[in-house]
């Protein structure tokens, strides 16, 4: 007995599970979000470089959450401005969440759990 | 030797995806060596198994792990000793999703009164926790690979990364893969019996694994690479669009470059039990062989010795003994 | 006993840690006790086996033919193609060591090379080395050459395999070192390097129908002692029929059932059991072994030893086949015989006579095991019993490795043993069922030149017998299996003396009420019954 049949099938659904990557782009050109245009090397306030804030700019919030909650440090000053540690004045203060934030996340499957808690202009609460 | 000789290997690996991306080779790091490496692996695991398959199956061997189905009034242990073809897939799923038959592991232990078994987990707890992360692993990198992302990729991210714990959350599947693998190795380094068996062959898909998964580790969490650009990357890789953008870390290209190994190698290997699993005969078969007949398609012919060979020899002492005989 | 060491000395022997160099730096060294006298000339050339000759495997000199490499590599070739489960076995293990101790000969000999995973890998680097592109690097690919040493490494170890398929139950793919040594074995004997123990037993079979070689006249006079003692025992006088045409049912058994003890006793109690029930069934001369050494030679082989079954049963015209207690007969019963010398159309589904129970799980192949027969008569309550009869029996039950890895028949005999014995215990559960371990002796390996090895791989087995021997006072081990009556008695009586084997047709024997019987006092082995101790002095 060979079951050929059976074999084949398996075959099929192996390859259709290793190749769905493929064919769910079928004729799809990849957008990649508009933020990426600027180049990496382009300055950023607090003397950090656009690449650097792509990269870790999770970490510089969560750090920046601990300082404010548990310390109670709410600025912090750069070239002798003083800004204030916070998602929404500081960061959403210049940036458009939608812009800056979403397209980029959700381009990358990323899921923040800043939103839980914060919400942008223009977004209704929870 | 194998252990080394695997080590070695695999560091050579990493180094030469390293000199390769410092010498600006990104473009045969980053989209022709996994584009062929793809390839070989499909062409490889299908070629494989085709092989197998051209091998027939000409007895019906399953190995009975329980009653046999045989007096209604007698229970039969239908996923140990399925007589149907709805047991034999219960059995199959038992065996490649909860591996089955390693959790019957028992140990054997010397004693001075002889011989005594005790139960022993360790082993497929390792092996289950190893393949279940790896499965997941490699289902959440389809937010690579996808545009827009799944809802339950993202789900799945989501609840791999429940615990909340770091920035960017830490997920556990990463974490358990690589304590599993770890483990495995260990286990085949100081296991003086398993030690004894082990090859290269052994050795080096552990250390491949391991080096993929803290390269994976590092990225995420310690030296970090532009997200958004390694998915321009991968998404150019699945529409067949490939670009290689440029600033993205050493490290991306060594990971990217060791899954590539891996898929090559795999259908030359080991690996393959992926599919042997689902083709193995003493466990895709039903225990019906006296009830429905199973085909040996070379069934060869063969020189008998008949019964009337047999009663020509030894008529007469048949016939003394009043044994019936064919020819008086 | 015929071996020297004592029990003790052989125990504090074993040493489960491996060697320091690697497997393939450790030559094999032959240790006497342990491998099989070379097959006899005259035995090959009957059956028609190559390059027979007159050998001694412990010489330097195999006298193997000039082109011997070709043709294991072409044999080896030839069998990737036709069985799936060898090509396959060869490829997919990952070396994980859940069978390294689950094999009997491991566990009783420390030998690093019977760890199951190991045996295998003696031919899987061959398969490397010759069939596949990255053995062509050797030894760090796990290959090495065909050498003359390499192949007596292989059937040294591939006469240190019982096939019991121990190690197939904990395999996460289903290897079976089984499958593998049966694949060896396949082509040690294209070779002619079959053993002696082996080659004998399939010549004789071959000519007389049985391995024993016992001629029709012989087997009459075997029953005429067997009907003696029964008449004296019971009073009953039993009259089996041998080669009659028109009987219901084919009676087919291994041939050490009336050739031997304890052997014998079961095969009293089969006879009794007919007598009582009146079944119109006959035993045959030709077709007079259940057994098929051919199984552990090649699949060529035990087909032709296996076509005298359905052969006879169609010269005879009888409606279906009853089996005796066999293991590897079972087994080639069960998963072969239809396969290779079916379809069994001349034949009727079996149906029971006495109960009308229709046998589903044996529709196609015609045969029904004695315990599935007879468990469904006490279930329908058609035989009168006496359990009293068997209460100075603390019975155990040793599950046969081919009847329980091959097959699954784990419940029928014991609800047998528990219809006609007030008492029985079982073995510990990691050494029953899917996990009994085998007697050390099977696959062709009882022979006596190789004892200290049998002892060795009886081990497992012995040691749970003499843990319920120690709390429960158990003194016969029962079983459904030939070849395990013929060796554990030997077994047993060198690990822990004082307990007896049976087949459970022997304890269905004692229990059963004869019609017309005299007043019982000794049971088939003419030992007193419980009870009639002392009228048995008095006489």
């Amino acid at each position: 007995m060979y079951n050929g049949g059976k074999i084949i099938i398996g075959l099929i659904i192996f390859i259709a599970l290793v190749t769905f990557p493929f064919y769910t782009n079928m004729g799809k050109t990849s957008e990649q979000p508009a933020a990426l245009t600027s180049s990496p090397d382009d300055p950023h306030i607090g003397g950090l470089k656009i690449g650097q804030m792509r990269s870790e700019h999770m970490k510089i919030l969560d750090q920046w959450r601990d300082e404010v909650v548990r310390g109670g440090e709410r600025f912090i000053t750069f070239d002798g401005d003083q800004y204030e540690k916070s998602l929404q004045i500081g960061c959403l203060g210049c940036h458009a969440k939608q812009e800056f934030c979403d397209k980029c996340h959700s381009y990358a499957g990323v899921k923040p759990y800043c939103w839980d808690c914060h919400f942008a202009e223009g977004e209704g609460q929870l | 030797m194998g252990m080394i000789f695997s080590l070695i290997a695999v560091i050579v690996l990493v180094a030469v995806a390293f000199v390769g991306t410092q010498l600006h080779l990104s473009g045969l790091f980053g989209v022709a060596i996994p584009y062929l490496a793809f390839l070989v692996f499909i062409a490889g695991f299908v070629r494989k198994v085709i092989k197998w398959g051209q091998s027939p199956v000409p007895f019906h061997i399953p190995t009975t792990c329980g009653q046999q189905k045989s007096l209604p009034w007698i229970k039969q242990s239908k996923l140990d000793n399925p007589s149907t073809t709805l047991q034999v897939i219960g059995r199959m799923a038992l065996e490649v999703l909860l591996f089955r038959s390693l959790f019957r592991n028992i140990k054997t232990h010397r004693t001075d009164g002889g011989p005594v078994y005790g139960s022993n987990k360790w082993l497929w707890l390792g092996g289950l926790a190893f393949h279940v992360t790896f499965f997941v692993v490699f289902i959440r990198h389809l937010r690579f690979f996808t545009e827009p992302v799944p809802a339950w990729v993202n789900m799945l991210d989501a609840v791999d990364g429940f615990v909340q714990v770091g920035v960017p959350h830490m997920l556990i599947t990463g974490v358990v893969l690589l304590a599993a693998a770890t483990y495995l190795l260990l286990r085949r380094i100081f296991n003086s019996q398993v030690q004894y068996i082990s090859l290269a062959a052994d050795y080096f898909p552990l250390f491949l694994i391991i080096g993929i998964a803290l390269t994976g580790i590092l990225m995420r969490y310690f030296i970090k690479v532009d997200i958004v650009k390694v998915k321009e990357l991968t998404m150019g890789l699945a529409t067949f669009k490939a670009t290689v953008p440029d600033g993205i870390g050493s490290i991306f290209f060594i990971h990217l470059f060791l899954i590539s190994v891996l898929f090559a190698y795999f259908p030359f290997s080991k690996l393959m039990h992926l599919a042997g699993v689902f083709m193995s005969p003493t466990r895709n078969l039903a225990n019906n062989s006296r009830a429905v007949r199973h085909i040996n398609p070379w069934n060869p012919k063969v020189h008998l010795h008949t019964y009337e060979e047999y009663e020509d020899e030894f008529r007469e002492v048949m016939k003394s003994e009043g044994i019936p005989v064919e020819k008086e | 006993m015929a071996i020297k060491p004592k029990p003790n000395e052989l125990l504090s022997a074993i040493n489960y840690a491996p060697p320091q160099k690697q497997w393939m730096d450790n030559p094999v060294e032959f240790k006497k006790g342990y491998y099989c006298y070379g097959a006899k000339p005259k035995n090959l050339e009957y059956i028609g086996f190559p390059n027979g000759r007159e050998w001694n495997s412990a010489d330097q000199d195999w006298k193997l033919v000039d082109n011997w490499k070709e043709i294991f590599l072409e044999g080896m070739e030839n069998l990737l193609k036709k069985f799936r489960s060898f090509r396959l076995f060869m490829d997919i293990c990952v070396r994980c060591g859940a069978c390294a101790d689950k094999c009997h000969f491991f566990i009783g000999t420390g030998d690093p090379k019977n760890m199951p995973v190991l045996r295998a890998e003696l031919l899987r680097s061959i398969y490397r080395r010759y069939f596949t592109v990255a053995g062509k690097l050797g030894k760090i690919a796990g290959a090495r050459d065909l050498t003359e040493d390499v192949f007596k490494e292989i059937w040294y170890y591939y006469y240190q395999c019982t096939e019991c398929r121990r190690c197939s139950v904990f395999c996460p793919y289903g290897i079976d070192q089984a499958e593998i040594t049966m694949m060896g074995r396949e082509l040690i004997n294209l070779l002619g390097c079959c053993t002696d123990w082996i080659s004998g037993p399939l010549a004789n079979c071959y000519r007389t129908g049985n391995h024993l070689g016992l001629q029709p006249h012989t087997i009459k006079s075997n029953f005429d002692y067997m009907l003696d003692d029964l008449e004296e025992h019971t009073g009953v006088r039993v009259e089996p029929t041998f080669n009659r045409k028109g009987a219901e049912i084919l009676f087919v058994t291994p041939s050490a059932d009336f050739f031997a003890e304890p052997g014998v006793f079961t095969c009293m109690g089969y006879l009794l059991l007919f007598h009582y029930l009146g079944l119109d069934y006959t035993w045959s001369t030709y077709a007079s072994e259940g057994g098929n050494f051919g199984f552990f030679t090649s699949n060529e082989m035990m087909k032709r030893l296996n076509s005298k079954i359905y052969a006879e049963s169609k010269r005879l015209g009888v409606k279906w086949i009853l089996g005796g207690e066999c293991g590897h007969m079972w087994r080639v019963l069960h998963q072969y015989m239809d396969t290779m010398n079916g379809p069994a159309d001349h034949l009727e589904a079996p149906v029971s006579p006495f109960t009308g129970t229709k046998f589903e799980n044996a529709k196609s192949t015609k045969m029904v095991h004695i315990s599935e027969f007879t468990a469904d008569l006490i279930k329908h309550g058609k035989l009168k019993l006496d359990k009293s009869r068997n209460d100075n029996l603390n019975v155990t039950f040793h599950d046969s490795c081919n009847t329980s890895r091959g097959m699954g028949i784990f419940e029928e005999p014991r609800y047998i043993i528990n219809s006609v014995c007030n008492h029985f215990h079982e073995m510990p559960d990691s050494t029953t069922r899917e996990n009994t371990f085998c007697c050390g002796s099977g696959s062709g390996l009882n022979a006596g030149e190789i004892e200290e090895l049998r002892m060795l791989g009886g081990l497992p087995r012995a040691n749970a017998v003499k843990y319920v021997k120690e709390k429960h006072g158990v003194n016969m081990l029962s079983c459904i299996c030939a070849i395990d009556r013929a060796v554990l008695p030997p077994l047993i009586d060198y690990w822990m003396p004082d307990v007896g084997v049976c087949g459970v047709s022997e304890l269905l024997g004692n229990a059963l009420i004869m019609p017309g019987e005299k007043e019982r006092e000794n049971n088939l082995r003419g030992e007193p019954l419980p009870g009639m101790e002392e009228k048995g002095e008095e006489e």
